[in-house]
């Protein structure tokens, strides 16, 4: 007796057409459309305003920094009704940059701000930091498929890295989407996603490869979905507490981690929707088999 | 898989309370250094200020290609060899031309691992410089060693000096690191205008002591200068009297009598002598004082001054004063440095971020409590024992180790506490298909155990191998959300094979009769 039964295995072609869809479309909006690189990748300068004089607000400030000369200023709220966080790239070297802003600003709003963060990243310095961000999320992908591939058979090295491609490639898509900024932190949640969305692909693998063995007579198609349905509970209870951490943080963890925690939100849906229908109808396709597993084993 | 030997039960229960001290020990202050650890808190979270330095380092090599060519000069005219066209071109090669039978000679002089002109570096296999022959004519060229060693030296140098400047100023633990060989990090808690400190390290402080000259037309010797005040350019010869090297001491100060702050200086003997001698043929010549390019001032020798001590004055404020006498005290940067990343944060963010990180994890964690009971009662209260205990090592072992823990380390932590609780998952449902098929119920657990293993590997195998990449290849906070991250997997591991196990196991013990315990 199986606890779950779901026919998950019927629905492969379907789910697998809309997924090529969907990363059809991320791949058109990254192309098209592009990401919001935040300062650490474009370079420039971000900083974090806080009014304490409620005569402060978005329009004034964006009229205050038109003035200085800084080119494409970007002004927001930042969570609170009194932050804001203003962003420019500029071009000159003003050594002597951030307390000229802060004397215009005075000058034309009055001392009732204070500056809570403020950030300068050189030209050179944000390039680096997007070559070394792709470098990680590369190394990343490689380092999970060399693990894979020593671990299991090479049908679910391919699998699993496609279904990782697929997470990323969608959690990008949605980022682009949204034109929600990438910082440093975003390559971080990427790498976690990818080690996520691994987890969950390689325990339901584990789970295939054992029943390969345990039952012989059982064609690919239908033991994938015996495999997804016995991990199944496992599955949901470990998306659930996983999700509930990041929707905490999400919620309660401040502005900062925000961009952050949504990129891992959205990386363990992908994740676990990917490990169930990209990563086992993956093998479906590549006619995974008893022998398979047994080859390789002796 | 769930027998438990009592040394072993005492060794558990040993080395969680060792864990839950170095956690406590955050929140109290012990006399004893051993034991006094705390975890430290990154810039983002305690407020401060991170700047990147970068060496400019053309000018050294300049310098450095300059000197080699007056060396290599008359150290080839002392073996008797002439060579003519000797030139510096495209700010890396020495060019010259010599005889053509002398050619052989002069290559076998500076191929010679032994000869001081062109030295080997036994450790890298390389000499400082790469000859290329073309018929008589020379080209030499750093050689990828000869460069790295010059920009280590140059970056050294510049390490000490940014050093003294940030200690002069006395700011609370700042951190200085090297990165690579031309960049220095600067990591300043607890300051949240770095705007003079910026001034301060932005600055090459080269002062130097020269004549102005009489003639208005720049020539070979001389060069025209502006003032710092932008007010006028005058003419000025390049041979130095003195420099900021022969200065032993600087102070702002005072001076009564023009009503005005200056910068008193003091020389060393080799500079005294000098200054007094130019002071006492120059009087009625005006002596420019260059910082960095710039004329300070430019007074009018009056007397001569023999005593090796005397005074800039050049419409200071006090604070410049002061700046300008620190400056000079810890001595001029051997290149230009530009700051090429900063990222400061106040301190009241760094305190919101703290409680926002604090409450993100505690209402987590009750989520995550609270789902477990609901989900598996008993069973989900042992593995909620593990995870708090797990919370603890987390943080003890991070206490043990110093480490630092920044923003995207509470979210760190804040996961870990959501993926700790998997392997208990993975394992008790394990157990709960064991159950279909073995009746008995020690069995049972046992198989689960056993069979669950390669997955929970696997598993957190994964997430490991994300955090260590992370940890190499990341950069500032992120770096302490892979330490979290990572450290949280073995001690999601130990609290999950050891505490909950042993919970597991205790409580089967006890329970043997009963029916469907998970």
């Amino acid at each position: 007796m199986i606890k779950n039964n779901i026919n998950f295995s019927k629905y492969y072609k379907n789910f697998n057409l809309i997924s090529g869809i969907l990363i059809f479309i991320s791949i058109c909006l990254l192309f098209f459309k592009g990401l919001n690189f935040g300062i650490d990748f474009k370079g420039g300068t971000l900083i974090e305003l806080r009014a304490n004089d409620n005569q402060i607000n978005v329009s004034a400030l964006r009229n205050a920094f038109s003035n200085m000369n800084l080119g494409d200023v970007a002004v927001k709220k930042f969570g609170k009704e009194s932050d804001f966080l203003i962003k420019f790239e500029k071009k000159e070297n003003n050594k002597n940059l951030i307390q000229d802003i802060k004397k215009n600003l005075t000058k034309t709003l009055g001392n009732g701000y204070e500056f809570r963060r403020v950030e300068n990243v050189g030209p050179k310095v944000s390039a680096e930091l997007l070559n070394s961000g792709l470098i990680a999320i590369v190394v990343a992908l490689g380092a999970m498929l060399f693990y894979i591939w020593i671990r299991f058979e090479w049908q679910f090295s391919i699998g699993a890295i496609v279904a990782l491609f697929h997470d990323v490639i969608l959690t990008m898509g949605v980022f682009s989407l949204f034109s929600i900024e990438v910082n440093l932190s975003i390559v971080a949640a990427i790498l976690t996603i990818v080690g996520y969305s691994m987890n969950d692909t390689v325990v339901i693998f584990d789970r295939v490869r054992e029943n390969l063995k345990k039952h012989i007579d059982i064609k690919i198609f239908e033991l994938t979905n015996i495999s997804i349905n016995e991990t199944l509970s496992r599955t949901i209870i470990t998306s659930a507490t996983t999700l509930l951490a990041l929707l905490s943080i999400f919620i309660f963890g401040g502005e900062i981690l925000r961009g952050f925690s949504l990129a891992m939100i959205l990386g363990v849906v992908f994740g676990t929707y990917s490990s169930i229908y990209i990563a086992n109808p993956i093998l479906v396709y590549l006619r995974v088999s008893y022998k398979t597993v047994v080859k390789e084993d002796s | 898989m769930l027998h438990f030997s009592k040394t072993r039960i005492i060794i558990i229960t040993l080395l969680s309370f060792f864990f839950i001290f170095f956690t406590l020990s955050n929140f109290i202050k012990f006399d004893d250094n051993l034991i006094n650890k705390k975890i430290n808190l990154g810039l983002d979270l305690q407020g401060g200020s991170y700047l990147l330095l970068e060496i400019d380092n053309n000018p050294v090599i300049i310098k450095e290609l300059q000197n080699k060519a007056t060396l290599l000069k008359n150290y080839l005219k002392e073996k008797k060899i002439i060579i003519s066209n000797l030139k510096i071109s495209e700010e890396k090669f020495i060019k010259f031309k010599a005889n053509l039978n002398d050619v052989e000679k002069i290559n076998n002089l500076l191929q010679d691992k032994n000869e001081t002109i062109n030295p080997y570096y036994e450790r890298f296999k390389s000499h400082q410089y790469e000859v290329s022959i073309l018929e008589n004519n020379f080209e030499l060229k750093l050689s990828k060693y000869g460069l790295v060693y010059l920009k280590n030296s140059s970056l050294d140098q510049a390490i000490e000096i940014i050093r003294r400047r940030v200690d002069e100023i006395g700011t609370n633990e700042p951190n200085i690191l090297k990165r690579g060989n031309d960049r220095i990090v600067v990591e300043l808690p607890g300051l949240d205008d770095p705007m003079r400190i910026k001034n301060l390290l932005g600055k090459t402080a080269n002062l130097t002591f020269r004549f102005v000259s009489k003639n208005v037309e720049e020539t070979f010797g001389t060069e025209k200068l502006e003032f710092e005040d932008g007010s006028e350019i005058v003419n000025v010869s390049k041979r130095i009297i003195i420099s900021g090297e022969n200065l032993i001491d600087a102070q702002p100060r005072m001076d009564s009598e023009v009503n005005e702050t200056v910068v008193t200086f003091s020389l060393d003997r080799v500079g005294a002598k000098r200054f007094g001698k130019a002071t006492t043929t120059g009087i009625g010549k005006s002596l420019a004082i260059v910082l960095d390019g710039k004329i300070i001032s430019a007074p009018v020798i009056q007397e001569a001054i023999t005593t090796g001590s005397g005074q800039i004055s050049g419409g200071f404020t006090f604070q410049s004063a002061t700046d300008l006498a620190l400056l000079l005290r810890s001595g001029a940067l051997p290149a230009p440095m530009n700051i090429i990343e900063e990222r400061t944060v106040g301190p009241g963010l760094g305190e919101d971020s703290i409680k926002s990180g604090l409450l993100a994890l505690l209402i987590g964690f009750v989520l995550v409590i609270f789902f477990m009971i609901f989900k598996y009662k008993i069973f989900g209260l042992i593995a909620n024992t593990a995870l708090i205990l797990n919370l603890f090592f987390l943080i003890g072992v991070l206490t043990l180790f110093e480490a630092t823990l920044t923003l995207p380390g509470i979210a760190g932590i804040i996961l870990t506490v959501g993926m700790a609780v998997d392997a208990n998952v993975l394992i008790f449902e394990r157990i709960k298909e064991e159950k279909l098929i073995e009746k008995n119920q020690v069995i049972a657990f046992d198989s689960g155990y056993n069979k669950s293993k390669t997955a929970v590997l696997d598993a957190n195998i994964t997430t490991l191998i994300a955090a260590v990449i992370l940890f190499f290849l990341g950069s500032g906070p992120i770096k302490g959300f892979s330490v979290t991250l990572g450290v949280g997997i073995f001690t999601t591991l130990f609290s999950v094979y050891f505490i909950a196990r042993l919970l597991t196991s205790l409580y089967l013990m006890k329970n043997k009769q009963k029916e469907n315990l998970i």
